[in-house]
């Protein structure tokens, strides 16, 4: 079996590929959104840390 | 020695705790996703019936097992969150939202793309489509009727009701293959079945671990967002390392 009849999965390639690559892109969009979430998080705190300071 | 069982209970500690247990799910589940996908694809025979089209059943099966499961766990979480005013667990089912609103939105999508080859459409209002979209608008409502409320003690108890009167949608997808006459397919897993391939087994089951292990992964990250959110003014998210010692901004 050679690459080219592995991704034409028979004529079902663009189903099969399609199912894959949208829940993996859906699982790193998740990921990407949950550690920026973090970061943002983090900074708003540090922002009140320093206006706390400044009091 | 006393075990004190809830002191993983409180915010706290919990956050801390969820912080070291990231990695020990988020590696797991990378490694068992590349297993699963190698299994799933090089070791698993063509299926007689459906071609190479099957494959689709490795993520599809193991995503809409979760979606539903996601969603009992969350109502769980919640309920005890109204009984016990608990805040975390509270937390918790608000962190399990978005990973299964976002698990049924790629059930529902890789069926359409099951669908479409297998049955000739890539949506028919079927018993078992229909409660699987209704489950997707459950954690959509949950999710929109948490972030429209301000106080986030009265968006946990108006959600929680939200959740738990929605959990009686979770056993009629489960059952809709049976209690109806539905286009959908079958169970996939049977504990009786000798029919399925051991290699089709095998794929099917390591990418449910790796589902699972991601889902764990991925919520703690967001709940332990969201306790530094609520907790913002208390001492101990004041005295945290990655607090105090931030750059300026």
């Amino acid at each position: 079996m050679n690459w080219a009849e592995f991704f034409a999965m028979k004529g079902y390639g663009l189903y099969v590929w399609g199912s894959y690559g949208a829940a993996f892109l859906v699982f790193i969009i998740e990921i990407i959104l949950v550690r920026h979430k973090r970061k943002i998080t983090l900074q708003q705190l540090r922002l009140m840390r320093d206006a706390g300071e400044g009091q | 020695m006393a075990i004190n069982w809830f002191k993983y209970a409180a915010p706290a500690s919990f956050y801390g705790l969820a912080g070291k247990m990231v990695p020990f799910f988020a590696w797991p589940a990378a490694i068992l996703f590349a297993l699963g996908i190698y299994i799933g694809f090089f070791v698993a025979p063509t299926d007689a019936v459906q071609s190479e089209a099957y494959r689709i059943m490795f993520i599809h099966v193991p995503v809409s097992i979760l979606s539903m499961f996601i969603y009992l766990v969350m109502a769980g979480y919640a309920a005890l969150g109204l009984i016990f005013n608990t805040r975390l667990s509270s937390m918790m089912a608000t962190a399990l939202a978005p990973t299964g609103a976002l698990f049924a939105f790629i059930a529902l999508w890789t069926g359409a793309l099951w669908g479409k080859p297998m049955w000739g459409a890539w949506w028919v209002w079927d018993a078992r489509l229909t409660s699987e979209l209704i489950l997707l608008f459950l954690y959509l409502g949950f999710i929109a009727l948490q972030a429209s409320i301000d106080d986030p003690r009265r968006a946990d108890r108006a959600g929680a009701l939200l959740a738990i009167v929605g959990s009686v949608n979770v056993p009629i997808i489960y059952f809709s293959v049976k209690w109806w006459n539905t286009l959908h397919q079958g169970s996939s897993i049977k504990f009786s079945d000798t029919s399925m391939h051991i290699a089709m087994k095998q794929a099917l089951f390591i990418m449910l671990a790796a589902c699972w292990l991601y889902v764990i992964a991925v919520t703690l990250v967001r709940v332990r967002s969201i306790i530094l959110e609520r907790e913002r003014n208390t001492q101990w998210v004041s005295e945290l390392a990655e607090v105090r010692e931030g750059e300026r901004s």
